[in-house]
């Protein structure tokens, strides 16, 4: 099950968290209070040359000295704090959320086009496969996840997401069949500048997990979703490929209508599929994917989970349910359900 | 028409095949492919039957290899297996010839001025008229004619006292036959290999090939076309038929 | 001293009132177990193979056969097989021969590993309404993908793609030379791969004539012998195969008989009537990993570049970094050939004892190559005692991109495992050059029965697939977390990176 909802403003102006949670709120009934999450781009125009590092920490004492070690070994640690949370009745409070705001040493990394890149993503698989009491959930530039066990509003209120203001906001509402609701497992998951929501299960998953464990990533978080982060960011970032293309992949067209492409379009999506087959992305999902240039929504190749969108202005929308994008904005123009695998994209205008 | 020459420095195999076949393809007859430096491959699966192929320099490994037809002619040593699963055609090496030269040949013929390494004529197999011919004018090293299924390797020891002195001389050899000039030691012989005069019938068969050889290098086919050699056959055509019980 | 004789493996009865004489039994078996004497059918058992050719042709079901119908003393160690082995070479002091696959009672893997199904959280897939895909390409792919667009999204992809071949199924049948097996049989399978939309080998022996209307389907093989092969040989095929070992008989050639060169297959491997054909246990041009790389390079430069390149190794226990060093060469697919592969014949001793199973073979080639950051580069096939849909569907879970079918292609061409096939007397028409025992198989019919056991796979794969939610084969292919072991060690499935039942 799940909800998931989005939203981009393409001209840049900042939105506060309020209205996604009342939106998230409102598709209640395809969670089951055991996780949510949000997360917003543009948030910390203060540190916007550094990532952003969220950590949960079972305590500060052993796994914080470890994080804090690796991350001065490759490089500084420019400032860093608790995230300000605040007490609600219905959601136990099982870490400690932490924000380091971080500038890597581009020299200390090679054979990379993007040496500070490579060295969050190696800092991210580091602490999370080997720091026992820590897990990195959030390592974007200018951007942040929120997340926790807990229904939708407890999360928001504990985090004060209306205290944020992005100019793209994703949110999540889950409902946990593969692990139970522990904090990692909420969504967004993130990695870098990729953050994903997801609702529905990857059947192709194993397949896909191997595939970016092949190309240097480790799948940590028990969960099916984490993949479509990785899978972005290898495709995207790493192979350099724009958004609608790694839809292409991920939900590749099917062999009858490739075959009936004109020729130079045939052999551009043979060539596509057959170079990421093991990425292609199998079973019921719809999946919204942001960076700090937009974000992306798309569903699996027969639209086996539902995906609504709207328009309103410089405002594009991504949703489980009309509802909830009448919750966030009432005056939406256009309403419209993309075709199955269709990418639907919002860029920033800059 | 004019013969296409080739200037092979630093050239790949791939672009320097892509000529040789599209200059075949437009009927040229004659290619000199000069500075040849280790490119393998050479006229590997080209078919023509009246194409002369001139190489100066070192050719790489698999020269001729699936080769039909044409002549290849080169001034200088080769490399691994030359002659390799060549069908029919020439190659004529003025210069020694390394590892398993004419492995698996099935007809034509490859003539080495000098020397051959080991393994030479591995595998050589003949059919109907196809029956293929390795002539060496100085030594081999040990396995020559090994798993011999066919055809025939002439040995001609120029300038030596004794052809061939090392071992396995035919082992599992089950058809064609291996011919040395003077005596081979009968220890040299391998598994399945036997050793039988050699007739004034055999010279008669024999001396087109002999002549052709010596013609090759300019040299004197007189002193060869005698008796003097060792002839190498097999034992049996089935070597293995009383290896195995049923179960 | 004499040894006398060993009792019966097989004793064979007629059931006289039901037999009207019909003499199907007499003309049909080649091994000579019937004859007539006096209007009477006399019966040798000691010639039976259990072949059941007399049996399935007979019109009275009058025939009964009973397998090892005196006992020995039982023995949990000296099984009657040992016994008769050890009395069998002391006598001639041979080689046991010995035909078909693997017959050790060694586990099989794949009957201790289960496939996944969807309930609730994801639904299946009815690949009666719904896409499924099979479609699968074989041969090497780009490791990403480079392209240009201009400002009207027009794209100039810049990476080229190499030759693939392109299967309707992920089934492929497997290399059966003409000369271990008849023309008719080949012919069938030639057909039936066309008509399936697959491949299949041809074997080491050549191509004979009858096979070119059928040679786009057809993957040629070069083996040390090089039996047939030429330029010609080796552009008719779809895709070329180096054989370098065969999974029944690891790090050993191959002999046929000359018994079984006929002259016809002597003109298709092109050595002479009668003489044995023999393959050297190594290719004499490949005595190292960069001389296959050569051997690639060179069938590559002859057929300039246009077709694919296979290689098939036995599975040994170093098999996954050979197929590493394969998949770094201009190799297209490494095919992985398990011990429990069939064979025209092979020593005993290398069938039942070398080499290892094709579950575990394939698990640590694709982890291998996955470890490596390749896996998609080259393309895996699978082989070696693939029984059924369940056998096909759990080799792509375990990391093959496509298998090879060959004892089963034979059982539908009338195989009954006898495992006599080295003696060239197959009743069947499959294992012989005997005129009239080849034409005891109608290619067009016995095309028909192979066809019809690829689309009986290809139906249940899709069906398997679909109950597991996935309507694209490359979605299953070495998806792990859709197989669980079932009473599988914990070495073991930590070699096929499984996840025991429940877990």
């Amino acid at each position: 099950m799940c909800g998931i909802i989005g939203v981009i403003d393409r001209n840049m102006s900042l939105m506060d968290g309020s209205s996604i949670r009342e939106a998230l709120s409102l598709m209640d009934e395809r969670g089951s209070g055991e996780g949510a999450g949000y997360v917003a781009y543009g948030i910390y125009p203060d540190h916007a040359d550094c990532y952003a590092i969220h950590v949960f920490f079972d305590n500060l004492v052993e796994p914080k000295s470890s994080v804090d070690e690796i991350l001065q070994d490759w490089g500084h640690i420019v400032h860093q704090e608790e995230i300000p949370t605040y007490e609600q009745p219905g959601l136990k409070k099982e870490h400690i959320s932490w924000r380091y705001f971080f500038k890597p040493d581009a020299e200390l990394m090679v054979g990379t086009s993007n040496p500070k890149d490579e060295i969050v993503k190696y800092v991210v698989m580091r602490v999370n496969s080997e720091i026992e009491g820590a897990l990195i959930f959030s390592s974007g530039i200018n951007l942040g996840v929120f997340k926790a066990s807990g229904w939708p509003e407890d999360v928001a209120n504990y985090f004060r997401i209306e205290d944020y203001k992005g100019y793209i906001w994703l949110a999540h509402n889950r409902y946990p069949t593969n692990t139970s609701g522990w904090w990692g497992g909420a969504h967004p998951f993130n990695l870098l500048d990729w953050s994903v929501v997801h609702n529905g299960e990857i059947t192709s998953y194993g397949t896909n997990r191997r595939y970016v464990e092949s190309h240097g990533y480790n799948c940590t978080m028990f969960t099916d979703t984490e993949v479509v982060a990785y899978l972005f960011d290898l495709l995207g970032r790493e192979h350099g490929l724009p958004e609608d293309i790694v839809v292409e992949a991920l939900a590749a067209r099917f062999w009858d209508e490739i075959d009936e492409m004109p020729e130079k379009q045939e052999k551009f999506m043979r060539t596509l599929r057959l170079t990421y087959g093991p990425a292609l992305m199998n079973g019921p999902f719809a999946i919204v994917v942001a960076t700090n240039k937009g974000i992306v929504g798309f569903t699996d190749r027969i639209k086996l989970r539902p995906m609504v969108v709207g328009e309103n202005g410089s405002r594009l929308y991504i949703s489980s349910e009309e509802a909830a994008i009448r919750v966030m904005d009432p005056d939406v123009e256009s309403i419209y359900m993309p075709r199955a695998g269709e990418p639907v994209i919002g860029r920033v205008i800059e | 028409m004019e013969p296409l020459v080739i200037d092979a420095k630093g050239m790949h195999y791939t672009p320097l095949n892509k000529k040789i076949r599209s200059a075949v393809a437009l009927g040229v007859k004659e290619i000199v492919i000069n500075n040849v430096r280790g490119q393998r491959f050479i006229a590997n699966g080209l078919r023509g039957h009246d194409v002369k192929i001139t190489i100066n320099g070192v050719p790489g490994g698999d020269l001729c290899m699936f080769m039909s037809g044409p002549e290849c002619v080169v001034y200088g040593n080769t490399d691994h297996a030359s002659g390799n699963t060549m069908d029919s055609g020439t190659l004529v090496i003025h210069g020694s010839g390394g590892d398993a030269v004419a492995h698996s040949m099935r007809g034509g013929k490859v003539f080495v001025r000098d020397n051959i390494g080991y393994r030479g004529g591995i595998h050589m197999k003949q059919y109907g008229l196809k029956r293929p011919i390795l002539a060496v004018g100085g030594t081999s090293h040990s396995f020559l004619g090994e798993y011999m299924a066919g055809g025939i390797v002439l040995v001609l020891g120029i300038g030596r006292e004794v052809s061939v002195q090392d071992r396995g001389i035919g082992s599992g050899i089950h058809g064609g036959e291996i011919v040395i000039r003077g005596d081979v030691d009968e220890k040299l012989l391998g598994v399945g290999a036997k050793k039988v005069d050699f007739t004034e019938e055999d010279l008669e068969r024999l001396s087109p090939v002999i002549k052709e050889f010596c013609e090759k290098f300019d040299i004197d086919p007189t002193p060869f076309l005698d008796t003097n050699y060792s002839r190498i056959v097999p034992a049996s055509s089935r070597p293995f038929a009383g290896k195995y019980t049923w179960e | 001293m004499s040894l006398g004789s060993v009792p019966l493996k097989y004793k064979i009865s007629i059931d006289r009132d039901q037999c009207m004489k019909c003499m199907r039994c007499v003309d049909n078996c080649s091994y000579g177990v019937y004859r007539i004497e006096d209007d009477k059918i006399i019966i040798d058992s000691r010639k039976c193979t259990a072949c059941h050719r007399c049996i399935s042709m007979c019109p009275r079901d009058a025939i009964t056969l009973q397998e090892r119908p005196v006992d020995y003393r039982s023995h949990p160690l000296w099984t009657v097989e040992a016994r008769e082995d050890v009395i069998n070479q002391a006598r001639t002091g041979k080689i046991i021969l010995a035909g078909m696959g693997n017959a050790v009672d060694y586990p099989i893997i794949f009957d201790r590993l289960v496939l996944d199904a969807c309930q609730v959280t994801n639904p299946s897939i009815d690949p009666l309404r719904e896409p499924m895909e099979l479609r699968t390409y074989l041969g090497k792919k780009p490791s990403k993908i480079e392209f240009t667009r201009d400002d009207k999204g027009d794209i100039d992809l810049k990476t080229e793609l190499t030759p693939n071949l392109k299967l309707d199924t992920p089934l492929m049948i497997g290399h059966m030379s003409y000369g271990a097996i008849s023309l008719n049989a080949q012919l069938s399978i030639a057909k039936a791969a066309k008509k399936s939309g697959t491949f299949m080998g041809t074997g080491e022996g050549g191509m004979h004539e009858a096979i070119y209307p059928y040679q786009d389907h057809s993957i040629v093989q070069i083996a040390s012998g090089r039996f047939g092969v030429n330029i010609d040989y080796l552009e008719r095929g779809a895709a070329i195969e180096i054989k370098v070992g065969q999974g029944a008989k690891p790090g050993i050639g191959g002999h046929l008989p000359g018994e079984k060169v006929c002259t016809d297959v002597s003109c298709t491997r092109m050595i002479p009537l009668g003489s044995d054909a023999i393959s050297p246990a190594p290719h004499h041009d490949i005595y190292s990993i960069e001389d296959l790389a050569q051997l690639v390079r060179s069938l590559k430069e002859a057929t300039e570049w246009k077709k694919p390149v296979f290689v098939k190794i036995a599975a040994v226990h170093n098999v996954a970094a050979i197929a590493a060093g394969i998949a770094r060469s201009d190799a297209d697919a490494v095919v992985i050939d398990g011990f429990k592969g069939g064979t025209g014949a092979a020593p005993k001793v290398f069938r039942d004892s070398v080499g290892m199973p094709i579950e575990a073979a394939v698990a640590a080639v694709d982890q291998k190559l996955n470890d490596q950051g390749i896996r998609n580069e080259v393309s895996v096939i699978a082989s070696g005692g693939i029984r059924n849909s369940g056998d096909l569907a759990k080799s792509i879970a375990l990391g093959a991109d496509a298998v090879y079918i060959g004892t089963a292609s034979l059982i539908a061409l009338g195989c009954r495992v006898c495992g006599n096939c080295y003696r060239g007397l197959c009743p069947w028409g499959i294992a012989t050059q005997r005129e009239d025992l080849v034409d005891r198989i109608d290619p067009e019919v016995g095309s028909e029965h192979v066809a019809n056991l690829i689309q009986g796979w290809t139906l249940e794969l899709s069906e398997l697939m679909g109950a597991a939610g996935l309507n694209s084969i490359e979605s299953l292919r070495g998806n792990r977390s859709r197989l669980r072991s079932y009473m599988l060690d914990e070495g073991l499935m930590d070699v096929l990176q499984v996840d025991s039942v429940g877990a």
